[in-house]
C-alpha cells in the first residue's frame, strides 16, 4: 500500500457520490453509459490523488471538480469520432425572437421581477427546476449552455467542440438563456413559487 | 443609436460571451437607462450564470 494520505479519504466514502456524479456528467453529456464512464473515470482519479484533497472544500466540490475535466475528455474523444450535427433551427434568431418579442422590438411578454433571485441557489428544489428547464431545451443549445456555465468554458473551445462558427455559438447561447429564464419565471419565479422558504 | 429591447436582449447575452464593441456598449447602455425590461433581463441572464455555476447546488450528503 502507498503511505498514507494526509487527510486519509476512505474509497467507500467517495463511492457515495456517485451517483450524483452519474447525474452532473448526465446532464452534460446526455448519455448513460458515457455518463457513468465518465463518474468512474473521476472516482478511480480522485481515488488516486485522494492525498492532493486540502480538505478547504467539500469533498463533493473537489469530486465535481475532477469530474469536469473528464467530461470534457469525453466530449473531446466523441467529437473526434463523431462531429455533432446542430440544426438548423437551434442557430437561428429569428424564429425565436418573432415568439418573443412584437414587430417593433418589444417584449411581447416582460420579464418579472424576480426580487432576490439568490435565496434560490440554497435550495435544492430550485436546481431540480434547473435541471428540468435544461432538459426541456434541444440538445446542442443545452449543451452550449452547461459548456458555457455549468463547465466555465468560453466560447472559443465550446465552438471548437461542437465544430460552429462563433456566431452560432452565440446564438445557441441565446436562445438558451432566454428559453431558461422564461422557464424559471414560469417554474421557479412566478407566483407563489418565489414565496417558498 | 436607439436599439430595440429585442436587439438589446442579444447584446446583453452576448456580454456575457464576448467583448462588445465601444458602439454596441454604448447602445445598450442608454437603452437600459430607459427600459426597466431590459434591466430585469440583464440581471436575470447574470442570475442564471451564477446558478449554473452553483450547480448541482446543496444537495444532501450522501446518506451513511
Amino acid at each position: 500500500m502507498a503511505t498514507p494520505a494526509r487527510k486519509a479519504i476512505d474509497p467507500l466514502e467517495l463511492e457515495r457520490y456517485r451517483p450524483q456524479l452519474v447525474k452532473f456528467a448526465m446532464l452534460q453529456l446526455r448519455d448513460a453509459a458515457a455518463a457513468e464512464d465518465a463518474a468512474q473515470e473521476a472516482l478511480v482519479a480522485a481515488i488516486q490523488s485522494a492525498g492532493s484533497f486540502a480538505g478547504q472544500s467539500s469533498v463533493k466540490t473537489w469530486l465535481i471538480g475532477i469530474l469536469k475535466h473528464k467530461i470534457i475528455d469525453a466530449m473531446r474523444r466523441r467529437s473526434r469520432e463523431q462531429p455533432l450535427a446542430i440544426a438548423d433551427d437551434e442557430t437561428s434568431v429569428d424564429d425565436l425572437q418573432a415568439l418573443l418579442f412584437t414587430q417593433n422590438g418589444h417584449f411581447q411578454d416582460q420579464p418579472a421581477d424576480w426580487g432576490d433571485p439568490d435565496a434560490a441557489l440554497t435550495q435544492r428544489r430550485f436546481f431540480e427546476a434547473l435541471e428540468g428547464c435544461l432538459a426541456d431545451l434541444p440538445k446542442n443549445t443545452a449543451r452550449a449552455f452547461t459548456m458555457r456555465e455549468v463547465m466555465g468554458l468560453d466560447t472559443g473551445e465550446i465552438c471548437k467542440e461542437l465544430g460552429i462558427t462563433p456566431s452560432n455559438c452565440w446564438v445557441l447561447l441565446y436562445r438558451a438563456r432566454m428559453a431558461l429564464r422564461e422557464c424559471l419565471e414560469q417554474r421557479w419565479f412566478g407566483g407563489k413559487a418565489a414565496a417558498k422558504p | 443609436m436607439r436599439i430595440t429591447c429585442k436587439e438589446a436582449s442579444r447584446l446583453i447575452s452576448e456580454g456575457l460571451d464576448r467583448d462588445l464593441g465601444l458602439v454596441e456598449r454604448t447602445k445598450l447602455r442608454l437603452h437600459l437607462a430607459i427600459c426597466v425590461a431590459c434591466t430585469r433581463l440583464t440581471r436575470q441572464l447574470d442570475f442564471l450564470r451564477r446558478a449554473a455555476r452553483e450547480y448541482p447546488g446543496p444537495e444532501e450528503e450522501p446518506k451513511r
